[in-house]
Parts: C-alpha cells; sequence; structure tokens
C-alpha cells in the first residue's frame, strides 16, 4: 500500500470513529455544566446528577428497568437454549423452514409492529381468558423475552453448530444418559454463549422504548419511557447527567463481558 | 438403553413443546390477531373495534371482514406519502452510510493484525449503549442554540441559526449514525477473508490501483456491501425513535404514522392494516438478506 493512499485510509478511520463518538463525548462533556442552558459553559459541577438521586419518578423507573430486564433476560436466555437446540439439533419434521422463520421474525419485523401485536395479544387474551389481568411491568417482561429470546437463540445456535456431536456420542457410549449429557457436557460447553445471550438480551430490554410503550399499562413506565416522554419536549441538563450514567454502566458491562470472553477462549 | 431412548424422547418433546408454544402465543397468534383487528372497522368502545364474527343474527356467525383499512391506505395521499419516503429516506440513508463504512471497515480489514480486534470493538461499542441516548445526543448538536450552531455562528460562517434539528436531514443523520454498525461488520467479514494477492496479481497484469479497486476488491466485497444495505434499510423502513425526535412534523415515516394512529387516533383497526403493510414490504428484503448471508456462509 503506498503511503498517500494508505494516509488516506487512517484519516476516514479517524472520521468515522470522530462521527461516531463525538456526539456522546460532548454530552458526557455538558453533563457536568452547571448552567441550565444546555449548550451554554458556566463551570464544572455535579449539580444535575444530585437533582438526579432527587428524582423518585427517574429513580423508581431505573429500579422497574432492571428488574424487567433481568427477568426477561433469563427467559430469553432460556427460551434461546430451547430454541438453538430445536433448530440445530432436533429439526423438527413439521415446518423445518417456516419454524427458523418463525423464531427469526423479531428480527427484521419492526418494533412498532412487535409492539402493537403484542399488546393486541394481551388486550384479546384478557377479554376472552382473563389474562392478564392488568398491563405494566408482567407484560413488559414478556414482551422484552420474546424478542430478547430471537437474539438470543442466534448466539447460543452459532455456539451450538461449532460443537463437536462426538462428545455427546462418547458421553452416552460411557454409560451417560441423555439428561446427564446435556447437563454435564453440552450445557457447560454452551455456557458463554448463553452468558452473551443473556447480556444482549438484557442490554436490549434495558433499551427499549417503543415495544414498552405499547404493552404497558397505567403506572408501569420503565426507565426509557421516562427518559423518551421528557426528550419529546427537548433538551435538558438532567437527562444529560442521566444519560452519562446509562452510558458508563452499559460499556463498563460490555467491556468487562467482552475482556472475560477473551481471556476464556485465550 | 430403553431407559436411555426414553429419556432422549422426553427431552426432545420438553424442548419441542417449550418453543413451540411460545412461537406459536408469542411469535404467530399476534401476528393473526393484527391480521385480523386490521379487516375489521373501528368503533367508539372497549375494545375500539368490530367483533371479526359477529353472533347476532341467526345460527351462523356473520363476517365482519372488510378491506375498507387497506383501501384507505392505498388512496389517502398521507399514507402514499408515507409509503413513499419512507422507502426513499431508508434507502438513501442506506447509501450514505455505505460512503462511510466502506472505508472503515477497508482500513480495519488492513490494519495490522493485533489491533484489528480493538478497532472492531470500538465499532460494536456504541451499538451496545442506548440507542434512545445516541439519538438524543443529536438533539442536543443539532438544536437551534446546539454547538454546531453555535460554532458556526463564531467562526463566521453563518449569522442566524440554521433550521437543522425537525428536518429530513436531521432524520438521515440519525439513521446514519445509529446503523453505521451494521455496515461496517458484514463489510469487514469479507474483506478479511479476501485473498489480497489477488490484487497484487491484478496489479501485476498492469491493472492501475482504482481498476484493480473497481474490478476485483469490490465485486469480491460485494456479499457485504449487500447485506450492509439490508441491515440498514429493513430497520431504517419501520424507525420510530428517529423520525420522532429528530425529524420534525412534515417527516412522514410508516413507524411514525402507525404509533400516531394507534396513540393519537385511537384507530386500531388502521395501525393494524399499517403494521401489515409493513411487514409486506420488509419480507422481501429480509428474504434477500437471507439468502445473501446464506450464500456467504457456504461458500466460506
Amino acid at each position: 500500500m503506498t503511503g498517500r493512499r494508505s494516509i488516506a485510509l487512517v484519516s476516514m478511520l479517524g472520521f468515522g470513529y470522530a462521527f461516531l463518538y463525538l456526539p456522546i463525548a460532548i454530552l458526557i462533556v455538558y453533563s457536568f455544566n452547571d448552567s441550565r442552558l444546555v449548550t451554554v459553559w458556566s463551570h464544572a459541577s455535579l449539580r444535575w446528577y444530585g437533582a438526579l438521586l432527587d428524582n423518585d419518578q427517574l429513580l423508581d423507573a431505573a429500579w422497574l428497568s432492571l428488574r424487567v430486564a433481568a427477568v426477561s433476560a433469563t427467559l430469553s436466555a432460556a427460551l434461546g437454549t430451547a430454541a438453538a437446540f430445536a433448530l440445530q439439533r432436533l429439526r423438527p419434521f413439521f415446518v423445518a423452514r417456516g419454524y427458523e422463520a418463525l423464531v427469526m421474525m423479531p428480527l427484521i419485523v419492526p418494533e412498532v409492529l412487535i409492539g402493537l401485536s403484542l399488546l393486541l395479544l394481551f388486550v384479546v387474551l384478557g377479554n376472552t381468558v382473563g389474562w392478564p389481568p392488568e398491563r405494566g411491568a408482567m407484560t413488559i417482561t414478556l414482551a422484552h423475552a420474546s424478542f430478547g429470546a430471537a437474539y438470543a437463540t442466534v448466539v447460543i445456535r452459532a455456539r451450538l453448530s461449532q460443537l463437536d456431536p462426538s462428545l455427546d456420542e462418547a458421553a452416552a457410549i460411557l454409560g451417560a444418559t441423555p439428561w446427564r449429557t446435556f447437563r454435564r457436557v453440552t450445557l457447560p460447553l454452551l455456557m458463554p454463549a448463553i452468558a452473551a445471550g443473556w447480556l444482549l438480551s438484557f442490554t436490549l430490554s434495558l433499551d427499549d422504548v417503543v415495544v414498552a410503550s405499547f404493552v404497558t399499562g397505567p403506572g408501569a413506565s420503565t426507565l426509557p419511557i421516562v427518559v423518551f416522554s421528557s426528550v419529546r419536549l427537548g433538551v435538558s441538563p438532567q437527562i444529560n447527567a442521566l444519560a452519562t450514567l446509562i452510558v458508563a454502566f452499559v460499556s463498563c458491562l460490555i467491556l468487562a463481558a467482552t475482556l472475560m470472553a477473551r481471556r476464556r477462549s485465550a | 438403553m430403553t431407559m436411555a431412548a426414553g429419556e432422549a424422547r422426553g427431552l426432545r418433546r420438553v424442548i419441542l413443546g417449550t418453543t413451540t408454544t411460545w412461537l406459536a402465543l408469542f411469535t404467530l397468534a399476534p401476528f393473526l390477531i393484527v391480521l385480523a383487528i386490521s379487516l375489521v372497522e373501528s368503533r367508539f368502545g372497549v375494545p375500539p373495534y368490530e367483533p371479526l364474527f359477529a353472533w347476532s343474527k341467526g345460527l351462523w356467525p356473520v363476517f365482519n371482514g372488510t378491506l375498507a383499512n387497506y383501501a384507505t391506505l392505498l388512496t389517502d395521499p398521507l399514507y402514499l406519502e408515507a409509503f413513499g419516503s419512507s422507502l426513499r429516506i431508508a434507502a438513501t440513508s442506506a447509501l450514505i452510510t455505505l460512503t462511510i463504512a466502506y472505508p472503515m471497515a477497508y482500513a480495519i480489514a488492513r490494519a495490522r493484525a493485533e489491533w484489528r480486534f480493538g478497532l472492531l470493538m470500538m465499532i460494536i461499542l456504541p451499538f451496545w449503549t442506548s440507542f434512545l441516548i445516541r439519538v438524543y445526543a443529536w438533539m442536543e448538536l443539532l438544536n437551534a442554540n446546539g454547538l454546531i450552531n453555535a460554532l458556526l455562528i463564531k467562526l463566521g460562517v453563518i449569522d442566524a441559526p440554521l433550521t437543522l434539528l425537525n428536518t429530513e436531514f436531521a432524520v438521515h443523520l440519525g439513521i446514519v449514525y445509529s446503523y453505521l454498525p451494521f455496515m461496517v461488520l458484514p463489510i469487514y467479514a469479507v474483506l478479511e477473508r479476501m485473498d489480497w494477492t489477488l490484487l497484487e496479481a491484478a496489479q501485476d497484469l498492469g491493472a492501475g490501483p482504482f481498476s484493480a479497486f473497481r474490478r476485483v476488491t469490490l465485486p469480491l466485497s460485494l456479499p457485504g456491501i449487500i447485506a450492509g444495505l439490508l441491515l440498514v434499510f429493513i430497520p431504517a423502513l419501520g424507525e420510530f425513535i428517529i423520525p420522532d425526535l429528530l425529524g420534525g412534523p412534515g417527516t412522514l415515516m410508516l413507524g411514525h404514522v402507525l404509533w400516531t394512529e394507534f396513540f393519537n387516533n385511537h384507530d386500531w383497526p388502521l395501525a393494524s392494516a399499517l403494521a401489515v403493510s409493513l411487514l409486506v414490504l420488509v419480507l422481501t428484503p429480509a428474504a434477500l438478506l437471507y439468502r445473501t448471508l446464506r450464500r456467504a456462509e457456504v461458500t466460506s
């Protein structure tokens, strides 16, 4: 590669990373701005972080979001594992192609459609069988689990396709029952992928506005719903502080997970 | 042995049973309900739609289905414009994303092997951080008193602030920014596997660097380009948050129109008809994406 071309490439790369990171970096810097005007810098302070601690509505919403994300990610990981097995190992004889399309559906379908369709499901179920009795944390959790499961399936299935089936055969020859083989051989080997699927579903749930807005009921507002309705009214320094905390939290989570996965595979 | 066989059958039954029940209840049934409600008329009441079958007269239920909602979508200029501008904005945004992402993917693929992991991580990390916050960051920058306007005024480029927020430009920017990783990754994946000696061979045979790129690198990276274009185009088509926060009231996109019909006008049947149309629009590019990825998998 000639010198001039590599300079052009490096500057394109630099431009790209600046484009990706500058908006977030500016938001973080201005979250420490004391001024009420978002764009006029007065002096550095933690004023808006202090204001966050007094905002009970935000704190309640954050706590609800964490609970919903943890439960729905766990459901997603379990369902994702089952679906990955169904697709990769069992290959149901009925509608093999259609089965796969159904599993992958939430990956390509627009969020507004997922939200609307699940809401209508809950409405119809509520009117016919009386369950769920009301919409709120429970319906958001189920909705998040259902699209999270699709993402978890992709991650877990990729790992499952790399596992050597002869390991299962070896375990069977040595006298392990299928359940014991699954629990002692396959599951431990799949664990990193299941953890990655859990983490992916967890962050997707923590970030979702659209689906949660559709399926929620009175009184249950997740953090993204609260942030979204406040952002719709315009920018505010308190949201900058909250955004900074969210970015810091998620980045730490992802970096830790990546480094752990790297160390394990190395 | 028979016990093991019985257990294997049991395990199989549990796994298939769980997956099938889940899919039937949470993927198939919701879609069928949307389809059914898209075929009835809206009304005042709870729920705000007519039943698809009515048992009012005689022994047999009366079928209430109508295509009126679809007729509205196909005749009302508002919805036609929403279809047109969604397709247009999604397509142009995907092409703009490509022009930024391709050089980045190329540079990463040609970087030293020990740097690639870190460079890729830096592409993926923003994708994991909150989508909502990344869009919000642009609201702050594009605002009339935002940093971009403040900077341009200070530099003397403009006298009065430009209207950047609530424009179609801002919607494009938001889509390009949010979905850039989706374009970089598949292009990087094909470039990383490419045999670079082919490029040297082309140059040895007298091709200039530009023509070698056009006739060797570009065709070989085509599966990555197609996958990347579709990975941006598909979610952009039904996008809600970006047009809502960055686009003005003049920006009509299907996801946003659906939201408004549902939450503001409480017209559930029309929102359902929009949802079905959106799904139909997404199906062709999705099938194309599936084929591209499948083929790339087979050849590698």
